[in-house]
């Protein structure tokens, strides 16, 4: 049945909001309410559905703000160094990917620096962004903006894969010099841990259930824009 | 499983793949997009098998180079050295080093051609209309999800050693040729991983399910 409110581009909402079809295999089924830390799986595909995480918002801002500091930390100070006959140098993660684009890999130092650098701050800017939106009783509609494009920051963003070089590198180098592991460094092992208890604690449902749905914004813009053709 | 089972195409509703709301197209259009959040809806993503092919014809033809050229140039006085993937899992073993080593073989060597040989797999099994294994088939898509992104760990390795060993004029390390084409094999695996939609797999069921029902 449509309403004259509704805008043409936009899909209509089902009057059961609990139908949900899984995103992996398309089945239709509901969402049952579960107790805290239960999960509810498809029934098809075994895809994990929702995870009931209690108390998500406060527990994952708790957690985000101090990912920011370890990443402020991690990113500001030497991770390795080493001394052999004499010479001592020092690298830190945004040197690494310097260092190959001086070498004329300039697309893998960006990607280096992308993957290491820029997708961990964004996905914790967006996290911190999310979380602040939702201090607000109905957060507002740019909160999804931000949701939605997390998928994207934590699938690039690979901190961990790059401790694990950083490991292999430093196994490599012992045999030539002797090799000083910096602060950088055991930041970012923290950093790991932290965005590791950040998936584990954010549920996303939770901030999608309050928010400001975008087709009253869309509305909102549509009154706004046809008013002076209406004023006259 | 063969039972008649729902599913939100069948029914004309389309879920948002950003928000997860199920919605329902305006009369008349074919897709639209989420009331929610604004995300633009399909049914299934747009010409997912073809770029998920295109991808990995990619990076099967980049996987040649990646493992034939030098990842990395080691110059000393005496002279330079180039290392290729495989070299370098060699140098790395040794009694201490040997798990490193092997880490190093998986996700250099066995995990992108693993990707790759998989992703096929799938394209091919959902072109043909298999509707067989479909459980195995979609935990072997989430097993390549999840597994794919430490393939990136070689590209870290050579970074930091060229970005540590500095030592002119004694010793010193550039990234060799091979980096660009193995950086490449990575991100055009994801992007295949990310292309695919995995719900096809179980499209094809659906299909001769409601071919039956029309021959009955």
């Amino acid at each position: 049945m449509p309403t004259p409110n509704h805008h043409p581009d936009c899909n209509r909402p089902l009057a059961d909001d609990t139908l949900v079809a899984c995103l992996e295999c398309d089945l239709l089924q509901r969402i049952p309410e579960v107790p805290p830390g239960a999960s509810v799986r498809c029934l098809r595909c075994d895809m994990e559905l929702w995870r009931h995480k209690p108390d998500t918002l406060n527990r994952t801002l708790a957690l985000t703000l101090a990912a920011l500091v370890l990443y402020i930390i991690a990113n500001s100070v030497p991770m390795l160094g080493l001394t052999a006959v004499g010479h001592q140098a020092f690298t830190t993660v945004v040197g690494g990917a310097q260092q190959l684009w001086h070498d004329g890999q300039k697309l893998v130092a960006g990607l280096v620096f992308f993957a290491a650098v820029v997708a961990p701050a964004l996905q914790i800017g967006f996290l911190l962004l999310i979380l602040a939106g939702c201090s607000r009783e109905r957060p507002p509609f740019w909160v999804g903006l931000f949701l939605r494009n997390l998928h994207f920051t934590r699938t690039w963003s690979m901190i961990e894969v790059m401790l694990l070089g950083v490991l292999v590198a430093l196994t490599k180098i012992a045999d030539y010099a002797h090799v000083i592991l910096g602060t950088a460094l055991f930041s970012l092992f923290g950093l790991v841990v932290l965005l590791a208890a950040i998936q584990s604690s954010f549920d996303p449902r939770e901030v999608w259930k309050r928010i400001e749905w975008a087709e009253s914004e869309v509305r909102r813009k549509v009154v706004k824009s046809t008013r002076p053709e209406v004023v006259p | 499983m063969n039972e008649p089972l729902p599913t939100a195409m069948e029914h004309g509703l389309q879920s948002c793949h950003g928000c997860g709301l199920l919605s329902q197209p305006a009369p008349g259009a074919k897709e639209g997009r989420c009331p929610r959040c604004d995300e633009e809806l399909v049914y299934r993503k747009p010409d997912s098998l073809q770029r998920t092919m295109a991808y990995l014809i990619g990076a099967a033809v980049c996987y040649i180079p990646a493992n034939l050229l030098p990842v990395m140039q080691t110059i000393t006085a005496k002279g330079s050295e180039s290392d290729t993937i495989m070299q370098g899992v060699v140098l790395l073993w040794s009694p201490t080093g040997w798990p490193l080593s092997l880490i190093v073989l998986f996700a250099s060597v066995m995990i992108p051609s693993a990707k790759i040989l998989a992703l096929l797999y799938l394209v091919i099994t959902v072109k043909r209309g298999s509707i067989q294994n479909n459980g195995q088939r979609v935990r072997l898509y989430r097993m390549v999800e999840i597994i794919g992104r430490w393939s990136m760990v070689d590209v870290f390795v050579d970074t930091f050693t060229v970005a540590l060993i500095q030592l002119q004029p004694l010793m010193s390390v550039v990234p060799g040729p091979g980096l660009l084409f193995f950086a490449a094999v990575v991100v055009l695996t994801m992007m295949a991983v990310e292309s695919f939609d995995p719900r096809l797999i179980w499209d094809s069921a659906s299909a001769k399910k409601s071919k039956k029902v029309q021959h009955a």
